[in-house]
């Protein structure tokens, strides 16, 4: 007992290929990252310019205009996401888990499909069906008795984002569902039946028993979402291209980072302007998931069963 | 009697509304698909009919094959996915196993570092990634990809399998020891086999973004001998956007193996996610 026990070189052995591959690849180029944004090009190379870049980002009109407008179009990406996505995911968690429900697993199969596939085949694919070229949209419309309802929604401002962001939805809508579907299969029998006994059924059942039961659920989803649209860019890029169009109506973070660090079109590309950009993006995120932790995350109640 | 006439008319109710939005959900891909089997005309005339005899054609996959090197996407896809798959599974419990099975110093400190990049997304670093592939010579190398979604993958392989291996029982480790076995045996013959369930689950998270990532392989790797599926159909679609027959081909075929791999993992996957979620 009175000797050290030797080191033990297999938990090194175990540890490091992770470790060095994480620090190596992620961790080292995001503090590069986040260093980059404190430089600038002049003609005499590489300059230490402090947070020059950062007043440039917010107080040049040229580039504050740019970011606030995908910042604010961001947010609006991301409130879709939680009014619509989270909403019609609980609802349909909710009818999956009713209790004798016969082909659950084929609903659960078949509404997941979207999300396995590509943004670029979401992308287009939608692009085609709104296409009023192709005729899908505004000939089921008619059907309906509803084609003055159709519009070109991707190609106007008004609602082209807001299109993009309930493509997005549609394509994601199976992961609350299925991590609350979880939850909800994991509240224990004897609760339930604890409220039946109660005469608590039905609709009233799920607002009181179960929902209070699933809420570290939805927490848990809304902050992965948050950081998903955050750094959100294919379904953008596939559809709308680069430059966000009609007019950056649908230019969000993701977006103008890749515009500004690659270029596009007549600009050139500039690696410290799109650093400063990852930057705010790395701010916003850790504001946002901190916020979640500290406040949120806090006072949500776990009951262990 | 009015009990169970409610709950017929509940669980119609609750069929009428899956039902609804199962057709939402498969509607998008069941026209791609219908559609890309269709002649032009028959396409335009009435998108939502099946393919009949007389408007049977494959136009489309032929200029498709012909035109796009899809069989090299495909390859490299395959290559990039399978190989970060290997090393993200690989890493992945060997530092699961270190962190659930020894107590060491910086046990904790090493766990929530590893796990910090499941909140931060890998993207932000890309200007330091791109500039690193660039001094390494990296560049328009299917290295630099596998590299990346090593990293990537990483910090929820270890916090997934930690938590699987943490339930994996002590008597059997020790019962090795005593036996003689090294660490690393007990590692590889006791543990993983164990674990294998948690590793499906794993891969299958892992595999999904990383064969339908844009980003990366559009910064990274975008010469025409690199190009994933993924960007591959991305750039023929785009070249193509008006012979609506080789879209809708190419986007059959891009659909297509994942959805054959979906159906195959499916219940691996469901199984994942529901365990996962109850902790």
């Amino acid at each position: 007992m009175a000797q050290r026990k030797a080191f033990r070189w297999h938990i090194m052995v175990f540890l490091a290929p992770a470790v060095l591959v994480y620090t190596a690849i992620m961790i080292v180029p995001l503090f590069g990252t986040l260093n980059l944004s404190l430089f600038n090009t002049t003609e005499e190379g590489r300059v230490f310019v402090g947070l020059k870049n950062f007043a440039t980002l917010f107080g040049d009109p040229r580039w504050s205009e740019r970011f606030w407008n995908a910042l604010g179009n961001n947010a609006w990406f991301f409130l879709v996401h939680m009014l619509v996505q989270n909403p019609v995911g609980v609802a349909l968690a909710a009818l999956l888990s009713s209790p004798r429900l016969r082909g659950a697993a084929f609903y659960r199969t078949a509404i997941f499909i979207p999300t396995i596939l590509s943004f670029v085949i979401v992308g287009f694919v939608w692009k085609l069906i709104l296409s009023p070229i192709w005729g899908i949209a505004p000939g089921m419309l008619d059907a309906v008795g509803l084609k003055g309802l159709f519009a070109p929604w991707l190609g106007r401002e008004g609602s082209a984002l807001t299109t993009l962001a309930l493509i997005s939805v549609w394509q994601f809508v199976g992961i609350p569902m299925m991590l609350i579907y979880a939850a909800l299969l994991s509240i224990p029998d004897e609760v339930i039946e604890a409220a039946e006994m109660d005469g608590v059924t039905g609709w009233s059942q799920f607002w009181k028993i179960k929902l209070p039961l699933i809420l570290p659920s939805i927490g848990i989803i809304s902050i992965l979402t948050f950081v998903g649209n955050f750094n959100a860019f294919d379904l953008i890029y596939v559809t709308q291209g680069a430059l966000a169009g009609p007019n950056f109506s649908t230019d969000i973070l993701g977006t103008f980072l890749y515009r500004t660090f690659f270029g596009f079109q007549l600009q050139i590309g500039d690696p410290h302007m799109g650093a400063t950009i990852a930057t705010a993006m790395f701010g916003i995120i850790l504001l946002g998931v901190s916020l979640y932790l500290f406040t949120v995350h806090r006072r949500l109640r776990r009951y262990q069963f | 009697m009015s009990q169970a006439r409610n709950s017929t008319a509940r669980s119609l109710a609750a069929h009428a509304v899956l039902i609804l939005y199962t057709a939402i959900a498969l509607f998008p891909v069941f026209v791609v698909v219908v559609n890309s089997f269709k002649n032009r005309r028959a396409i335009f005339a009435d998108p939502l009919a099946v393919p009949t005899a007389d408007t049977f054609d494959l136009i489309g996959y032929r200029t498709v094959l012909a035109q796009g090197d899809f069989f090299l996407y495909f390859q490299n896809s395959l290559i990039v996915t399978v190989a970060s798959l290997f090393f993200v599974l690989l890493f992945g419990a060997m530092a699961a196993f270190a962190l659930s099975e020894y107590r060491f110093r910086g046990n904790t400190l090493t766990g929530l570092y590893l796990a910090l990049g499941i909140m931060i997304p890998i993207r932000l670093g890309t200007v330091a990634i791109l500039q690193m592939m660039v001094a390494s010579g990296l560049v328009n190398t299917l290295t630099a990809l596998v590299l990346v979604y090593t990293a990537q993958g990483l910090p929820l392989a270890v916090f997934i399998l930690s938590e699987f291996m943490r339930g994996v029982s002590d008597d059997l480790k020790n019962a090795g020891r005593i036996d003689g076995l090294s660490e690393y045996t007990i590692f590889f013959r006791l543990v993983l086999p164990l674990v294998r369930p948690a590793m499906a689950t794993v891969a299958v998270f892992t595999m999904i973004p990383i064969w339908n990532d844009l980003w990366f392989p559009l910064i990274l790797a975008p010469s025409e001998a690199t190009k994933t599926i993924t960007l591959g159909s991305q750039v023929f679609i785009g070249q193509f956007v008006t012979n609506w027959n080789a879209v809708l081909a190419a986007l059959s075929l891009a659909i297509l193996p994942v959805l054959v791999l979906y159906l195959i993992f499916s219940r691996q996957l469901i199984r994942g996610i529901t365990a996962g979620a109850v902790k």
